[in-house]
């Protein structure tokens, strides 16, 4: 279990001690595309292949029982880690399934022509595209609030956007570009003062800051396993209990129903059943129930600092680098650890690839986040992005550092 | 992964410091432009064509290394080429890169991308003004 953040700490990740063909040490930052997993997670997966496996809520026999048991601790174990009830929690693969989920469940039926669905400019393209599509099919009103230039909201130019014509209001807590922390408590009351539902993109902020879903009082809170130490395929779907019974399925099947006729079909009374069709990602959940365990040893308050200061320490030694553009806000304090950058005269891909040969995983592009991007003009549209996590430490950021003299020089 | 000299070989980066036929036609029959949705490359391309040969053509864009060298070395192989045999190659150039399959035709310069086939990452890069041209002459 964890010791000490940073460089102790590297010793539960097994892939941190990866030395790639050319003899480098790899270097992994990459954190906001997604983490790597400690030993505790993996075991936690190998040993439900080797001990449990059995169909969830179904097999009334030793196997099935202890699956479901399994499943259903797991989800204990979420909704007590963002402060929410059990029968709020909702499994999906991720994200993109969760924010979709709301669109066309709760969205379809609640969003009219002429209604306003507002987005902010940073979102995320899954925070962002199934709410365009859910306003092109209602012929409701998409509009996206724009950005400082320094990709930070300004509160009264939300207030501005947000209308009582506005049936929702989606925003990020923390951007996945830049890392900006969106006062997302804020924004949420200046949805409800208006009568439109609040929904938060947790994907970034849930790895990697404390979650009390009453203090965020939002409606919907999406996030993903995967990028808080947890397997891939695996997400979650918080439904604030007053929203239940306006979230229609999304996905009917096995599982949700309650009584299936050739004329009709009832589905499951209650929530999480009725919104999870088909046999669950049941490995995932435990992995993601394990994944939490390993970070409330921690402590979420301690991974956001750790965190912090990194990014400060990243930012004071790139700050007066030549030819490297940081992007984001100049106060830390308004940020997670993510660090967006451009190198003048060389594309970020490029950048990316000159520093893998050094060993230094990062990632580059447009992070599926193109309205940002184009929307603060930034070079080639694309940037290079270094995202901390638990594991790293200052001497990964000095590596960062001499790859980049050495992009620098390759492309003098 | 390797030393870096796959994917920036000399050749490369002398084409993307000086990309050759950078510009705009003054005239031309056809143009497309295409962009690589996961990076963000984007190719503008125009072709002059005369007796069923590419006469003359120019691209402009924005990308990285790899997209704009590989654009810069394809309007150097194909200018003057037959259609036909400007789309024979464009095939072989991107069987290269994509099935790591050594081309039959002489590509020229172009055989330099051929490490690009062990960066999967960058493939969509260095086909992008290929598959340009093949719409530009289709």
């Amino acid at each position: 279990m964890p010791c000490q953040l940073g460089s102790e700490i590297k010793q539960d990740f097994p892939i941190l001690s990866t030395v790639l063909p050319n003899g480098k040490k790899l270097v992994y930052l990459d954190n906001a595309a997604t983490t790597q997993k400690p030993i505790f997670v993996i075991d936690s997966i190998t040993n439900f292949y080797r001990s449990q496996n059995a169909n969830v809520a179904r097999s009334a026999h030793y196997l099935g029982e202890q699956t479901t048991i399994a499943y259903n601790e797991a989800r204990k174990t979420v909704a007590k880690f963002i402060n929410a009830s059990y029968d709020e929690v909702i499994f999906t693969s991720g994200t993109t399934e969760s924010i979709n989920t709301i669109a066309y469940g709760w969205g379809d039926n609640n969003v009219n022509e002429n209604d306003e669905i507002v987005v902010m400019t940073s979102e995320h393209h899954s925070d962002f595209v199934p709410w365009q599509q859910l306003a092109f099919r209602k012929n409701a009103k998409f509009k996206v609030v724009p950005l400082r230039e320094d990709g930070t909201l300004d509160i009264d130019t939300v207030r501005k956007y947000v209308t009582s014509r506005t049936k929702v209001v989606a925003c990020a807590r923390m951007t996945n570009s830049f890392g900006v922390i969106n006062p997302v408590e804020k924004i949420g009351k200046i949805a409800h003062e208006n009568g439109a539902v609040f929904v938060v993109d947790g994907a970034q902020s849930v790895p990697s800051m404390p979650t009390d879903v009453k203090e965020l009082d939002a409606d919907f809170l999406s996030f993903s396993g995967h990028k808080m130490l947890a397997p891939m395929g695996i997400g979650v779907l918080y439904v604030k209990k007053s929203m239940i019974d306006s979230l229609k399925p999304f996905l009917t099947g096995g599982g949700m129903i309650d009584e299936v006729k050739n004329e009709y079909t009832t589905f499951a009374a209650c929530a999480p059943d009725r919104y999870e069709a088909g046999t669950p990602n049941v490995e995932g959940a435990i992995g993601l129930a394990r994944a939490i365990e390993y970070l409330e040893e921690i402590g979420m308050e301690n991974v956001l600092e750790h965190e912090r200061k990194l990014l400060e320490y990243a930012y004071l030694k790139l700050k007066h680098v030549d030819r490297v553009i940081l992007y984001g806000p100049k106060r830390l304090n308004d940020r997670g650890g993510i660090l967006s950058f451009n190198v003048k005269g060389i594309h970020p891909h490029d950048v990316a690839s000159i520093l893998d040969a050094n060993g230094v995983a990062i990632r580059s592009g447009h992070h599926c986040a193109q309205p940002i991007l184009r929307s603060l003009n930034v070079e080639f549209m694309a940037t290079a992005r270094a995202s901390f996590y638990i594991y790293n430490d200052n001497s990964d950021i000095d590596a960062l550092a001499d790859a980049i003299e050495d992009a620098k020089r390759r492309f003098s | 992964m390797s030393d870096l000299s796959d994917l920036y070989a000399e050749v490369i980066m002398d084409h993307q410091r000086h990309p050759r036929n950078f510009g705009k036609l003054e005239s031309f029959d056809r143009e497309v432009k295409m962009t690589n949705s996961s990076c963000g490359d984007q190719i503008s391309l125009q072709v002059k064509l005369e007796d069923g040969k590419i006469k003359d053509l120019k691209f402009t864009g924005m990308g990285c290394a790899i997209s704009m060298a590989s654009a810069s070395v394809m309007t150097e192989v194909v200018k003057g080429l037959s259609v036909q045999d400007a789309k024979k190659i464009s095939e072989e150039f991107i069987k290269m890169i994509t099935d790591g399959k050594a081309p039959e035709d002489d590509l020229e310069d172009a055989r330099v991308f051929s490490g690009v086939y062990k960066y999967p990452m960058r493939v969509k890069c260095a086909t992008l003004a290929w598959h340009a041209l093949q719409k530009v002459i289709e």
